[in-house]
């Protein structure tokens, strides 16, 4: 029976705790843009909202011109918080001129493996949301909103639709909002279950009512080409949630939490071997790993005081992180040479007792299963990947396929893939970004996992696999 | 009655009705179907098309892509159990390994009787609260083999149907724009444009 059951991920299972158990999200004494009425019961409803200074923001935009409130976002550098990292406000402004219709797509695909955040913000804060679609809307001239939430997050949807059901009976969406002459309507549209669809392109085609494919670029922007052909801007559902507290305090106040390149919070979910897992909004810019592992605000360290092995700093598609590490903040200009990304902010943990193989394979799989298909070194190379580790995995592979796994990954990611530097190893770090044979960033996630796991405990892989048989081939007769 | 009730018509339309192309409603107008008979038919898809201006065969096309449409019935509840990596570093495959030992069927095998299905998963975005498994898309966080087996338990006697619609209903609440507050979708096309508040003007 136990050997049917193959050998567990890491040592010790589930360490308990009551069931069904409320999502772990924990304050702390910092300040909050997103996450401020999360204490409360009701969050999620038009009362308790309007209570604590809802729409009042959608209320400061709308008493000045539209362009100041885009100067206002532009001057407070939002960045994108689905990954890419890209300031919002200047996403705004890749818009052509004088082409309309233009639409707001709302990116709440959330499904990058590690990361949950537009979850929460949209079962414990919809309006939040729906104040920051109108507050985008508003600024770069978009008039209609598309607010595409993953098929699989049931509760989101229903708080959603319920409290875009409140807002227009009170007038905050549709047609002249709070008495005035902006009027824009918000779709609440339901995915179906496809990781892919989270890239900007594929959600889009799958807005339109087909298989979520990502586009052939350029253009690389939807902003250019986007809905039905039309100037499209796709945001992430934390980006536009930061918008309400951007109107009412000013980019000044912004800027001033964070560092200049990386300013106000942002949202990180901390999940594996750690002593207190949960999601944080944390300070960006400043606050590090370490902080974030090990403070008592925070995770409180690694589960029964256990050595840190390894963590995933920046969702399943980031190269790895180990100890070494741990120091860096959370500021792209430095996580990013030091050869991983920042992502979406899910910091996995691994700690001593971790199968590192195996714990690549749940990786490597997750990306293979979900490749749409449409690029061939991601079809059939991130099948291979999660084929060979497979075996490798359970002790069939032999020497010939570690180097087949990095063969397969050349052949998706070509030239040097990113990686941390390691002083026990002598490794010096090889920065982001990578190239690429593919259309969007599935294929290369399938290959980052295998790639930093060989890289930095190749040793674990040689314990597994038995020496290649070599036949000779004059052994005829034999 | 594979095709779309008379109430799911005038439901579809109103959802047809919020886009500016009304294949965008492809996806919401398939989860209503799944929603009307548990999965999807041949029937309810050739409806869809001729609502959205679509073949069935690119409904279809559209439909097969997507891991939460069924072609065939599932049990009444469909259990997801992650297997991405939080999960599987808390111990999502020993609670799948017991999940198959308990019912008694493989991942993607259904009960005898019809009332759950078991599927793996991948990540569903409850990562610090691994391992995690969905009754159709109801979360159930941290759970052990103990919590699994109460949970089953629960299925089997009906005391969690108020909280767990049959597999198929999404959302309970949904979307409704009143007539008087909607702005209304128009076909790109028809736009040309400008919206009326970018005149450089406050708008209150």
């Amino acid at each position: 029976m136990a050997e049917r059951k193959g050998r567990a991920v890491s040592s010790t299972s589930n360490p308990g705790g009551t069931w069904p158990h409320a999502p772990g999200f924990y304050t702390g004494d910092r300040p909050k843009i997103v996450t401020s009425r999360f204490e409360f019961e009701d969050s999620y409803t038009l009362e308790r909202y309007l209570a604590t200074g809802g729409y009042s923001g959608l209320r400061a935009a709308l008493s000045q011109p539209a362009a100041d409130v885009h100067e206002e976002v532009k001057n407070a550098t939002v960045l994108g918080r689905g990954g890419a990292g890209f300031p919002a406000g200047n996403k705004w402004g890749l818009t052509p001129q004088g082409v309309w219709p233009r639409y707001l797509v709302v990116n709440g695909d959330e499904s990058e493996p590690g990361t949950y955040k537009d979850r929460l913000l949209m079962e414990r804060d919809p309006h939040q949301l729906i104040e920051g679609c109108l507050i985008a809307c508003y600024a770069a001239g978009l008039s209609q909103c598309f607010l595409y939430i993953r098929g699989e997050m049931a509760v989101a949807q229903e708080r959603v639709a319920a409290a875009l059901n409140e807002a227009y009976a009170a007038g905050y969406v549709g047609k002249n909002i709070l008495g005035s002459q902006f009027s824009v309507d918000i779709v609440l549209h339901w995915g179906a279950g496809a990781y892919v669809v989270g890239e900007e392109t594929a959600l889009i085609e799958s807005l339109e009512g087909n298989r979520g494919m990502p586009r052939l670029k350029p253009p690389y922007f939807p902003a250019a080409i986007g809905l039905y052909g039309q100037p499209t801007i796709v945001n992430n559902v934390e980006t536009l949630a930061n918008l309400p507290w951007l109107m009412n305090n000013g980019a000044t106040a912004y800027t001033a939490i964070g560092t200049p390149t990386s300013p106000g919070t942002r949202m990180v979910a901390v999940s594996g071997h750690v002593k207190r897992p949960g999601v944080y909004e944390i300070i960006n810019g400043t606050t590090t790993f370490r902080d974030l592992l090990y403070g008592e605000d925070f995770c409180q360290g690694i589960r029964n005081n256990n050595e840190l092995k390894a963590f995933v700093p920046g969702g399943g598609s980031a190269p790895w992180f180990t100890p070494d590490q741990l120091d860096l903040p959370f500021e792209a200009s430095q996580v990013g040479p030091a050869g991983s990304m920042l992502g979406s902010g899910a910091i996995m943990v691994m700690d001593s007792t971790t199968d590192i193989p195996r714990a690549a394979l749940t990786l490597t799989r997750f990306y293979a299963h979900e490749s749409c298909g449409k690029c061939t070194p991601c079809r059939e190379g991130g099948t291979w990947l999660e084929r060979i580790l497979s075996r490798v995995v359970d002790g069939k592979g032999t020497d010939a396929d570690l180097d087949q796994l990095l063969e397969v990954g050349e052949s998706i990611c070509p030239g040097a893939f990113p990686h941390a530097s390691n002083e026990k190893l002598g490794l010096t770090a090889v920065p982001v970004p990578y190239r690429m044979n593919t259309i969007c960033f599935v294929g290369p996630s399938a290959y980052a996992p295998v790639h930093s796991a060989l890289t930095l405990f190749r040793s674990e892989f040689e314990a597994r696999v038995t020496k290649r048989n070599l036949i000779p081939v004059t052994a005829v007769g034999q | 009655m594979a095709r779309l009730t008379e109430d799911n018509v005038r439901l579809a339309k109103e959802i047809i009705g919020r886009y500016p192309k009304p294949r965008s409603a492809t996806i919401p107008l398939l989860h209503l179907a799944q929603e009307q008979d548990g999965f999807i038919t041949n029937d309810a898809m050739a409806h869809i098309g001729e609502l959205v201006g679509a073949t069935s065969a690119e409904v279809y096309g559209t439909a097969s892509f997507y891991e939460m449409f069924k072609f065939e019935p599932v049990g009444k509840y469909l259990i997801n159990i992650c297997g991405t990596m939080s999960c599987a570093l808390m111990g999502g495959e020993e609670l799948m390994h017991h999940a198959e030992d308990r019912l008694g069927i493989k991942m993607g095998g259904t009960t005898a009787d019809g009332l759950i299905t078991l599927e793996r998963a991948e990540c569903q975005a409850a990562c610090t609260e691994a391992p995690c498994l969905q009754v159709n898309y109801r979360y159930r966080f941290r759970v052990t083999s103990e919590n699994f087996d109460t949970l089953v338990d629960q299925l089997q006697s009906g005391a969690l149907s108020d909280e767990i619609p049959p597999h198929g209903t999404m959302a309970r609440v949904r979307q409704h724009i009143p007539a008087d507050k909607g702005v209304g979708a128009k076909a790109p096309e028809d736009v040309s444009e400008g919206p009326a508040w970018l005149n450089g003007k406050a708008a209150l």
